[in-house]
């Protein structure tokens, strides 16, 4: 077991190498298949881990010290158990599928650029792995971290355009706001607990060491960098930015994986979010508030992969609403079906991007139904799904976040059905302008349109088949079905309380919810099935259209601010007081120097004069100078 | 004799010395002077230890407690001696190249 669940974790450090190091040397080809293969190495070893944890519960391995001293210790230990075997099949499957998408997406660059990309992708996906095996909150920090730092390397994958540079930077900057917090409450953990493993830090006995300021701060510092990682209000603006990097990535990276982190960790930490009702509370009003903000902005946005990163956000928000309501398992669940569609839409774009020659705006799309087939059936199925019909994967996970939300307060519930409308409003807004009615590109590009290759379509098949099945494994007891994935998680979050709504409020719910989406859905339908939006007309329509403003006002009311600090520390502080400082130093001994060298006459009389001087002195002072008055006193006196 | 005597003469030799070496610039009569310190100091020395050993002589009969300061008062007339040659012999060489004697043209190094 120790073999199978470091090799996981070492597959794909295997393939950042082997690309990393020799990406002038090896052909394309070879480099896809490599790093594709490994990948799906760690997947099948990901499945092995899954049925071992399926029969023989969880495992922990330990493989040496990651730090040790005489008082503490963090040991390098990796844990498979439900939730981490789920994540690995979640990770290394769609990571798979998007390797194999990635080799026919990114066949124009060149070999070594190639290989890069590879490269990022595979240390991305070792990462990842390792956020998520971790068995303790350092272990995963490094996940952290290097999930971090590969999609830096990956949105600015095409480092010679300055803006995609100045998106890399954002992320990366945001998501170190994020992880000081993160860091923060680890340390936090280490004073007041003096450990960090999950086994001995998520325990009834250690909440109950802890003081509520103690739990409320640690759960809030790890909501931080919840936040950050996972692109909530107020740290979201990054992810939108990053769909700057090639397609693949954002679909890997920035829907289906790494955005998660921040759910893996609070469910991973339930124990402690659960002993604070107050983050409890601020969790589920963030959640709440990114999903709606996201979904207006992404209602009025005209880039296909915006309109796509902002319902990542929007939908990410929810997962923030089913845990700050309770309900683990259901968050978990939406992860799982949200990286089985959002990777497919994601992708979808990047088939339809590709054919379109890198043209991102739906404006100039259209009609792209018959000319696409295989894209456009799959694009369809994750609309679907993402917008709530059942029997798709989305509604299943969805309804379980809103039953939850609406069993702790009925305006959750209100808000998140409003937020579910949107999201089938602007999903089939989007559906409805790329593929119904007429082209509205070029002729040239309406020559060149083609379907994508087999690498590109496979994927989206498996995905589109994923992602209207996942929601199989979450089916209520309500529909006849014993959920499956709430039964698996009970051990981490324990059992999942369904008897707090009688069934007929919830058919009443579900129908609610179903139908407003459903409405919304045909609405946009129809509205966007002719006709395109134009510049908005009204001051709400460019309200949203220009995002809230949000980045304006981070930029006037943060970065701002802190450029002309940082002049005023450059002008003022460093010239005057540090270079004064310096200066005044030499001026002082130039001045001394000046003023004391009179007294190196050259006069041997003088120096003596000096020395004889300052012997009297010396002995004055020694023997204190009434001492020796009164030994000459004494002196005389006898005599 | 009291050894307050010693004391006042020594101390008025020692600085009749130092007033000497301040004060004058023919470089043979400071060196005069440094000897009258020396000097000053050797008497001193003698003196003491009379004083101590006369001390210890009256406790033990064969003590030689106190003595042994007067092995320093032949190091330092060894140690003047040795100055001596050596001081005259700069002096000598100082007159062969300045045709002079006063300390106060010892200072080309000045600047």
């Amino acid at each position: 077991m120790k073999l199978i669940i470091g090799l996981i974790v070492l597959w794909p450090l295997i393939g950042f190498l082997f690309n990393g190091l020799g990406r002038n040397i090896w052909s394309k080809k070879v480099i896809a298949y490599k790093a594709t293969g490994y990948i799906v190495m760690s997947f099948v070893f990901s499945i092995l881990a899954f049925l071992n944890v399926q029969s023989n519960g969880a495992v922990t391995v330990h493989y040496f010290d990651f730090i040790n001293t005489t008082s503490f210790k963090i040991p390098f230990d990796l844990k498979v158990d439900a939730l981490s075997s789920l994540f690995l099949l979640v990770i290394t499957g769609v990571g798979s599928l998007i390797h194999l998408y990635s080799t026919a997406y990114m066949k124009e660059e060149e070999a070594p650029h190639y290989a890069r990309y590879f490269a990022y992708l595979n240390l991305f996906i070792f990462s990842m792995l390792l956020l998520v095996l971790g068995d303790n909150f350092v272990i995963m920090f490094i996940g952290w971290e290097g999930v971090g730092l590969c999609s830096y390397l990956l949105i600015g994958y095409w480092f010679t355009n300055s803006t995609y540079n100045y998106a890399a930077k954002k992320a990366f900057i945001m998501n170190r706001i994020g992880d000081l917090g993160f860091l923060l409450a680890i340390f936090w953990l280490i004073v007041k607990l003096g450990t960090l493993s999950y086994g001995s830090v998520l325990t009834a006995q250690s909440v109950a060491k802890l003081s509520t300021t103690d739990i409320t701060g640690i759960t809030l510092l790890l909501f931080v960098g919840a936040m950050g990682k996972s692109a909530q209000i107020p740290l979201y603006t990054w992810l939108p930015d990053a769909m700057a990097g090639p397609t693949p990535v954002s679909a890997l990276i920035h829907a289906a994986t790494m955005v998660t982190a921040g759910i893996y960790m609070i469910t991973r930490a339930n124990i402690l979010f659960s002993a604070s009702a107050f983050t409890q509370h601020v969790v589920a009003i963030v959640g709440i508030s990114t999903a709606l903000l996201a979904a207006t902005i992404a209602i009025k946005q005209n880039d296909i992969k915006k309109v796509l990163a902002y319902s990542t956000v929007s939908q990410l928000g929810y997962m923030f609403l089913g845990l700050g309501v309770g309900a683990y398992s259901g968050a978990v669940f939406h992860v799982i079906t949200h990286a089985f569609f959002k990777a497919l839409l994601f992708l979808g774009a990047g088939s339809v991007i590709h054919a379109m020659h890198h043209e991102q705006d739906i404006r100039k799309m259209g009609g792209l139904k018959s000319r696409l087939p295989i894209t456009h059936i799959t694009f369809l199925i994750g609309c679907i799904a993402i917008a709530g019909v059942p029997p798709f994967s989305g509604f299943f996970s969805k309804d379980e976040i809103l039953a939850a939300a609406f069993a702790k307060s009925p305006i959750y519930w209100v808000l998140g059905v409003m937020g579910a409308a949107m999201t089938a409003f602007y999903m089939f807004r989007l559906y409805a302008t790329t593929f119904l009615g007429q082209f509205r590109g070029t002729q040239e590009q309406a020559h060149h349109l083609h379907e994508s290759p087999i690498a590109m379509t496979l994927p989206l098949i498996l995905l589109a088949v994923a992602s209207a099945i996942a929601g199989a494994i979450g089916i209520p007891s309500l529909m006849g079905g014993h959920h499956w994935l709430s039964h698996q998680l009970a051990p981490i979050v324990g059992e999942a309380h369904e008897s707090v709504l009688s069934h007929s409020t919830e058919w009443v719910l579900m129908g609610a919810s179903v139908s407003i989406a459903v409405i919304a859905l045909l609405i946009a339908v129809n509205r966007y099935k002719r006709q395109t939006d134009g510049e908005p007309q009204t001051a709400f329509g460019k309200f949203l259209y220009n995002k809230w403003y949000v980045d304006e006002l981070y930029q006037n009311a943060i970065v701002d601010p802190l450029n002309k600090f940082a002049g005023f520390l450059k002008n003022v502080i460093e010239k005057n007081v540090i270079d004064g400082a310096v200066n005044g130093t030499g001026k002082l001994v130039q001045y001394s120097a000046r003023k004391i060298r009179f007294i190196q006459s050259g006069q041997v009389g003088n120096y003596i004069l000096f020395m004889v001087l300052s012997l009297v002195l010396l002995f004055i002072i020694w023997f204190n100078d009434i001492s020796i008055l009164k030994f000459f006193f004494k002196l005389t006196h006898k005599s | 004799m009291p050894i307050q005597y010693y004391i006042f003469f020594c101390l008025t030799l020692f600085s009749i010395g130092v007033i000497g070496v301040l004060t004058r610039r023919n470089a043979i009569i400071v060196f005069m002077c440094i000897e009258l310190m020396l000097n000053a100091v050797n008497l001193l020395l003698v003196a003491f230890s009379k004083m101590h050993h006369a001390t210890a002589l009256k406790l033990s009969a064969v003590s030689t407690a106190g003595i042994d300061a007067q092995i320093f008062v032949f190091f330092i007339m060894v140690v003047a001696a040795a100055e001596v040659s050596v001081g005259l012999a700069i002096i000598v060489m100082m007159f062969r190249n300045t045709h002079s004697i006063d300390i106060n043209f010892l200072n080309r190094l000045k600047n």
